[in-house]
């Protein structure tokens, strides 16, 4: 019962995770942050089966920050996609593979372009202009418009909303009561 | 097997018809004897076997074997436990009920693990999972002592056992845990499971009567709660789930985390909480938690 969206803009790419974390019908958290920021202009948003996804989250941290101290230069988000997809497929193919969907957002300052990747546990990566995981994706995909607050049958109290675009990540306070 | 059970069937206990109450003790040993309060002094201890035709036929309904050949048995454990920061600490409640089953395997089991003077851990699941591991936790928490010359912290502590669990994934662990202390940071409150969640938060509740203890626990909770008042909701939540929760009953174990450490507040039994209440403690009610408040008229 996890949703986490993202759309791109001009130069720019939004994030959007719910906040839950719950056992069966019990929500013993409202107020998770399921989106991680892989650098200055890199988040990533996770979902899925509960455990794997933080130990994945941090797992993908730890490495994408290695990489930045080894090269003195973090990965571009092209790169990091790539690599994240890679850490998915081989794990696939282990004895206990990571079960974790991934959103990943970033801002190339190479070439000044917001970039939005799309992957499932199963190590599909797409490169889109908008994306979701989760049961808000069968609305949000379609209309991705304000229809998705309205007809949402789980409709989630609040969302953590993260912006990565030239100045770097940033939180906003999304206004829930529209 | 039927010939081991049933010399255990044989024992001059069953025959002459003597119920063995393990409940018969004292209130005040509670916390004291290291969970070996129930063992009579003097004469060696006996195993008390369900009262039943055939053991061997009533544990076989207990066991996986046929889904699973290695998980012989897997003895699913209803339970409440409930843990809760606020501004004097943390305060962590358990019920005292095990059970396969339909059946009641005890009524005095000791679901707080004190891992060392200023760590707790709850035990919901598997009993042996819980009682080893985080008997284990201690153990390592204490080499942490001795290497670094400071305690550890209760993240730290937390992480540790989640990582430690998450290795094992898929191997039939069962444990939903919460981890309470004091470190440098004040109180601290981690609920830890065996699918390698480990979440931080305020107001935690764990087991098959947690539902009916959240239901009490929420309503009565803020931050600002006095001692008296926190361990009154602690005790009145557990209650709540003794009673409607077939899994869950028999006694309450109280505790209170403080910076100093933690403290043994009380053992309750829920019956007892039922019909009388705690009985003149502050922050309690006059009279019982329940009897009453159903059958009276006004």
């Amino acid at each position: 019962m996890e949703v986490s969206f993202a759309i791109t803009g001009k130069g720019y790419v939004i994030l959007a995770a719910d906040q839950n974390a719950a056992r069966s019908i019990i929500k013993m958290k409202a107020d998770e942050d399921k989106i991680k920021a892989l650098g200055s202009h890199l988040l990533m948003a996770y979902s899925g089966e509960p455990g794997d996804t933080v130990q994945f989250a941090e797992y993908v941290e730890r490495n994408l920050r290695l990489q930045q101290m080894r090269n003195n230069h973090p990965l571009r988000p092209q790169a990091a996609a790539s690599w994240v997809r890679r850490s998915i497929a081989d794990s696939l193919r282990s004895r206990s593979p990571y079960a974790v969907n991934i959103l990943l957002g970033g801002y190339d300052m190479a070439n000044k372009q917001a970039k939005l990747y799309w992957m499932d546990y199963l190590g599909t990566q797409v490169d889109v202009p908008f994306a979701a995981h989760g049961y808000g994706s069968y609305f949000a995909l379609s209309l991705l418009d304000r229809e998705v607050q309205k007809r949402l049958v789980i409709s989630f109290p609040s969302f953590k909303v993260k912006v990565v675009d030239e100045g770097g990540v940033r939180e906003v306070e999304l206004d829930m009561t529209v | 097997m039927n010939a081991i059970a049933s010399r255990f069937r044989a024992s001059p206990y069953h025959e002459q018809g003597v119920e063995q109450d393990q409940n018969a003790q004292d209130s005040v040993l509670w916390g004291s004897q290291g969970g070996f309060g129930n063992l009579r002094a003097g004469a060696p201890p006996e195993f008390v076997v369900p009262n039943v035709p055939s053991p061997t036929a009533f544990l076989q309904l207990h066991t996986d074997d046929h889904a699973d050949p290695n998980c012989r048995i897997k003895i699913a454990h209803g339970t409440t436990t409930l843990a809760f920061r606020f501004r004097g600490g943390i305060i962590v409640a358990v019920d005292s009920r095990a059970t396969a089953g339909s059946y009641i395997a005890s009524g005095t089991v000791k679901k707080v693990i004190e891992i060392n003077k200023f760590l707790l851990g709850t035990m919901a699941g598997g009993a042996a999972d819980c009682q080893y591991w985080e008997t284990y936790l201690g153990i390592q928490c204490r080499l942490h002592e001795l290497r670094n010359r400071e305690r550890i912290s209760v993240a730290a502590a937390s992480k540790y056992l989640s990582n430690l669990v998450y290795s094992y994934k898929g191997m039939g662990l069962s444990m939903g845990t919460m981890i309470c202390g004091w470190d440098k940071t004040g109180p601290a409150l981690f609920y830890v499971d065996s699918d390698g969640t480990r979440l931080k938060g305020d107001v935690f509740s764990v087991g098959s009567g947690s539902t009916f203890a959240y239901g009490v626990l929420d309503q009565g909770y803020h931050w600002e709660l006095s001692d008296e008042d926190a361990q009154e909701l602690g005790r009145r939540s557990i209650y709540a789930a003794g009673h409607r929760d077939a899994f869950s009953g028999n006694t309450i174990n109280l505790y209170h985390v403080r910076e100093t450490g933690w403290e043994f507040i009380g053992n309750y039994d829920v019956t007892k909480m039922h019909y009388d209440g705690p009985g003149n403690i502050p922050g309690a009610p006059v009279g019982g938690y329940g009897y009453d408040a159903r059958v009276s008229t006004v």
